[in-house]
């Protein structure tokens, strides 16, 4: 299904006005043009995810315009901003309820590791503790094109995934958890403090 | 040989007919020979906040307000009566005035009454 016709004779083809696809390139190229965002923020960087899909930037070029209210809906999630440990279950329950494929994107320094907050108590230290992450954006917040550019980044990365083979998308594998565990108040903390099987940040060798 | 007049609508029958069922033939035959199906608890969850539910739908609240609703309508009722009363005020006479008097001093001490009975307190 994949390596059906060699890359030359299908540019050749073209030229001709033959177009030739596969079932997977037509497939991506559905999903990769109209990724529905579910629509919540949570901080400031929601201020730039607003403006993101207003007129002056236009993420309706890219086909993620439609925002859902709802996560059964939704195809991506934009974590835009600081997650606080209240909130951080919601999230979450959130993730766990769209439907696969889904993908992730942490905007913004907070959704990524804590951010300026990351001493406080109450704020999460990244929400890759909890759901895997597809595209992390740096900055506080990113700019409008920086969120664009993470767009695009996933755009690229929903186009190579494979429909067959050993190395097929995520989600299309049966073993693959769709639903990952909420996490619950503690005595001090949220417990657990991050999913093990998901969770692995490097650690220093001294 | 002229075909039937209505046969357009026959076309767009079938158009209507065929433009919701083709898209989601497709996506029940992905679903079955593609996807993998993955429900779950929380997936499968009736509600979509991200809040989990807390006990039961059927709830009964009581109904607390409607005293304040019958008596805001009363005085509600009471302004638009002042409202002519202000507006012609130079020119009444004295017997116009005492009767307007005495309809007010009636609301006044209804609200006085309903006042003492504790009508005005909240969750009684």
């Amino acid at each position: 299904m994949t390596a059906g016709i060699d890359e030359g004779l299908r540019s050749e083809l073209q030229r001709q006005g033959v177009w030739v696809t596969s079932m997977q390139e037509l497939y991506n190229w559905g999903r990769r043009n109209s990724i529905w965002p579910l629509q919540f923020g949570l901080a400031c960087c929601a201020i730039e995810m607003i403006a993101t899909a207003a007129s002056r930037y236009d993420i309706a070029r890219f086909g993620g315009e439609v925002f859902r209210p709802s996560p059964r809906q939704a195809d991506l999630m934009i974590v835009a901003g600081t997650v606080t440990k209240k909130m951080a279950p919601q999230i979450v329950r959130l993730y766990n309820q769209m439907p696969d494929p889904k993908y992730v994107i942490s905007m913004g320094a907070c959704a990524i590791s804590g951010g300026p907050f990351k001493q406080g108590y109450n704020v999460l230290k990244g929400i890759d503790r909890y759901i895997p992450v597809d595209v992390y954006i740096p900055g506080c917040p990113p700019r409008p094109e920086a969120l664009l550019h993470a767009f695009m980044e996933l755009q690229r990365k929903i186009d190579g995934q494979k429909l067959t083979g050993d190395n097929k998308a995520e989600h299309l594998d049966p073993g693959q958890p769709s639903e990952f565990p909420v996490p619950a108040f503690g005595e001090h903390d949220l417990e657990p403090a991050a999913n093990p099987d998901l969770f692995h940040p490097p650690t220093i060798q001294r | 040989m002229t075909p039937n007049p209505y046969f357009f609508i026959v076309i767009f029958v079938g158009v209507a007919l065929a433009f919701p069922i083709l898209p989601l033939a497709l996506a029940w035959l992905w679903r079955k020979f593609f996807q993998p199906s993955k429900p779950g608890v929380e997936k499968n969850a009736t509600y979509e906040c991200g809040v989990e539910s807390l006990g039961e739908a059927q709830v009964q609240f009581r109904s607390q307000y409607y005293l304040y609703c019958i008596i805001f309508l009363i005085f509600d009722v009471e302004a638009v009566f002042l409202v002519p009363f202000a507006v012609a005020f130079t020119g009444l006479p004295v017997g116009a005035f005492i009767a307007i008097l005495v309809f007010l001093l009636l609301l006044i001490e209804g609200l006085i009454w309903a006042w003492s009975k504790g009508c005005l307190d909240w969750a009684r």
